[in-house]
Order: structure tokens, then sequence, then C-alpha cells
């Protein structure tokens, strides 16, 4: 039950681009069509899924204050929580990589579809974020797991909804100085107040 | 290599004055003309979060102008040997070390906004635009050429969210660094006279609704569109 209150807030409440801003380069680069937004909502989820748990075993095994006392009882005092960041990114790059190559041999046609946004999300920063929030949240392995996913499908809901918006709005009359970024952010700005509404549920 | 025949043909040449007028439009150009935020749209990520307040917001800015100039710096005097293939990670590396400086320092001598910050000085890591200048800029050009290209975009940066964070917090929380500046108004003007704060400016939502005005007035005075 923890788990699934824990997968609608990550999705809902704590959205990752209206609640934390996360993610909001590619956010506003690639959300000016519904179907490349969906390509890179789902790759999104993938490896935010894949990460998040691939990270807590690295900072539950290796990172934290004494987590290397399975190596040997005298390391119980070891504290290597500084290397989080370059740890973190590099599992990052490295589980992208992979999950490209993967995704390649296995499933040509997704690859089609997920192919060049794939190198973009080793720098999105809601991959790098969720990590990041794990850590610092303490969760457990199947939370983090469930946290990943939760969060993922927050930012592909946000940017395929965006999209769409975005896709419609093309027809209208925007002062000229609002083009592009300016009515985009607002846009944003309003979609928040929406899911604002989630605020405070709690299953 | 032709690249060094190149290079050695430009050493010859007479130096160049240290702030030359093409050295002064590197810090000049990201400010205005061509800022990372309202034009190029980089960097929105990490940064809009830390707007509530001032005092972080500043904090904030003057990590990520180490962060892009040292990077710029450090990448630009290794950019001969850096494999072109593995030039993401090695500019990762690099960078995420300056961001771990950055973070104990942080942790160290101020640990009240290293936990306010808390996730977000990590986050200066992707900063689109930090990966940004060191592809397009560092890569390619002399390390003090460099510094000033990365000096400028992180100012152009560092002054569009101190005026967010300006604006959230006056009517979000009806201070200025701080310093209450409503109660002060309402002080002078008696008891019968209060100014209302907008709650609205310190949720996420705020952020969004400023930037975007801030940059429909910015992009109306440069006369830039977008299409």
């Amino acid at each position: 039950m923890d788990l699934i209150n824990l997968g609608i807030r990550s999705i809902f409440i704590d959205n990752m681009v209206f609640a934390y801003f996360l993610g909001m380069c590619s956010f506003l680069a690639v959300s000016k069509k519904v179907s490349t937004a969906l390509g890179l909502g789902a790759a999104v989820i993938f490896v935010l899924t894949v990460t998040v748990p691939v990270n807590w075993l690295l900072n539950e095994y290796v990172l934290k204050e004494g987590a290397l006392t399975w190596v040997n009882a005298e390391l119980a005092t070891v504290d290597l929580t500084f290397l989080r960041f370059i740890m973190f990114i590099a599992i990052i790059a490295a589980m992208v990589q992979l999950v490209e190559m993967v995704v390649e041999k296995f499933a040509p046609a997704l690859y089609g579809a997920l192919g060049i946004f794939l190198p973009l999300i080793a720098v999105n920063c809601a991959i790098l974020g969720g990590s990041l929030f794990m850590a610092q949240r303490d969760y457990t392995l199947a939370e983090s797991a469930v946290y990943g996913f939760g969060s993922g499908t927050g930012f592909f809901l946000a940017i395929v909804a965006l999209a769409a918006i975005r896709e419609k709005l093309k027809y209208s009359a925007v002062p000229n100085g609002l083009k592009g970024l300016g009515i985009t952010m607002l846009l944003t700005g309003l979609m928040g107040i929406a899911f604002m509404s989630f605020m405070g549920i709690d299953l | 290599m032709s690249t060094e025949t190149v290079e050695k043909a430009i050493e010859k040449k007479p130096a160049e004055a240290l702030f030359s007028k093409r050295r002064k439009k590197l810090i000049t150009d990201p400010l205005v003309d061509d800022n990372p935020i309202t034009i190029q749209v980089l960097g929105i990520c990490s940064a809009l979060a830390v707007t509530t307040q001032m005092k972080p917001t500043l904090v904030m800015a003057i990590s990520v102008i180490f962060v892009i100039v040292m990077s710029n710096l450090v990448i630009s005097i290794m950019r001969n040997t850096i494999p072109t293939r593995v030039r993401i990670i090695v500019q990762l590396a690099v960078v995420a070390t300056l961001v771990t400086l950055v973070s104990e320092v942080l942790r160290a001598f101020a640990y009240d906004m290293y936990k306010e910050l808390s996730v977000f000085v990590g986050l200066i890591i992707t900063n689109c635009i930090v990966m940004g200048r060191l592809e397009a800029f560092a890569l390619g050009n002399k390390p003090y050429d460099s510094v000033l290209d990365g000096f400028g975009s992180a100012l152009g940066y560092s002054w569009i969210i101190l005026t967010v964070a300006f604006f959230r917090e006056l009517w979000g929380s009806g201070s200025v660094f701080g310093i209450p500046v409503f109660e002060y108004i309402s002080g002078i003007f008696g008891p019968d006279f209060k100014l209302a704060t907008n709650g609205l400016m310190v949720s996420p939502v705020g952020a969004f609704i400023i930037l975007g005005l801030i940059i429909w007035v910015q992009r109306t005075k440069t006369g830039y569109v977008e299409h």
C-alpha cells in the first residue's frame, strides 16, 4: 500500500516537472510534436526505472557510511558519500549506453522510436535528480524502483500533455515576444496549477 | 597535424589586448542578446527550484559561475588531448568533480545553505549551460577566451535567476534578502495599510509565470522572435 501511495505521489504530487523543475530543458525543447514527446517520455520512464534501483545498489553497498562492511569489517568507518555525484552520473551514462545497445539488439523497432533520445537523456536533470532524491530520502530497493517508474511516468504525462497543447497553439495569434519559450513557460505554469489540485491526496 | 600549424600561425600574431573588443563581446553577448536562459533556452532545469528566496539563489548563482568558469578552463586546457568519442564522459567527470568541490565547501562552511539547496547543487552537473558552453566553446578555443565566455554565460544566467528570485520573494514572502520590506511599508502608512503576500509566488507555478513574463519583456526589447 505504501508503494502504491509512493507511486501516485511521484507521478502527480511530486511531479518532476511541475514540483521540482527537473528535465526542463528537454521538456521545452522536445515538446513541439506529440509523437516525439511520446518517444522521449517513454525513454525517460525506461531509463529512470533502470538507473534509480541501480544507483540504490551502488549507494547502499559502496558509497554510504559503513556500506563497505561487507568487504571487510575494518572498512565500517569509510564514508564515500562525497563521491556520490561523480558515481551516479557515471552509472547513468553507462546505463544509458547499455540500454541503448540492448534495445538496438533486441527491439529494433523500439530503437527506431527511442534511438535519438537515449543519448540526450544522459544529461537530463530528471534522471540524476531521481537518483539524488532517492539517496536523500533513504528509500528501500522496492521503493526506489517504484519511485523511478513513478517519476518517469510523471514526466511522460507532463511532456505529452504539453506537446498536445503546443500542437493546438500553432493556430493561435501569440504576441511576438511571447512566441515559443515565453508562452510555453506560461502554459507550464497553468498546467502546474492543474497538478496542484492533487496536493494533499494521501492514499 | 594541420590544426597545430594553424594554431602556431595564430600564436605568432601580436598578442591581443587583455580586454579587446572581441573579448568584451564574449562577456557582454550572453547578458542580453544571446542570454542562455531567455534566448538559448538552456539551464532552466536546476535553477528555478531555488528561486523562492534571494539568498539561496545568490549562492546558486555563485556556484554556477564557479563551475562554468572552472570547467571551461580545464576542458579548454585539455582540449587537444581529449579523444572526440569519449569527450562527453570526460566533460561529465570534470564537471562532476567541480560540483562535488562546491558541494563539500558548502557543507563545511554553510551547512544551512547546503541543506536548503539539497539536491539542486548536485544538479548543476546536468545544467545544460555548463555542457553547452563546453561543447560549443571550450573544446575549440584557448583557455583565457573560454574563461571569459564561461563567465559571460554564467552572468547572463545569474541575473535572470536573481530577477526571478527578487519578484518571487518580494511578492511571495514580502521580503528581499530576508529583509521584511512589506512590514516596513505597512509601518510607514499605519496599521490599516497592509500589503498581502501571494502564496502562488512561493509555489513552482510562480516561477514559471514570472520567468515567462521576464522572457516576454526581454524578447520584446531585443526584438528576438522564435519561429
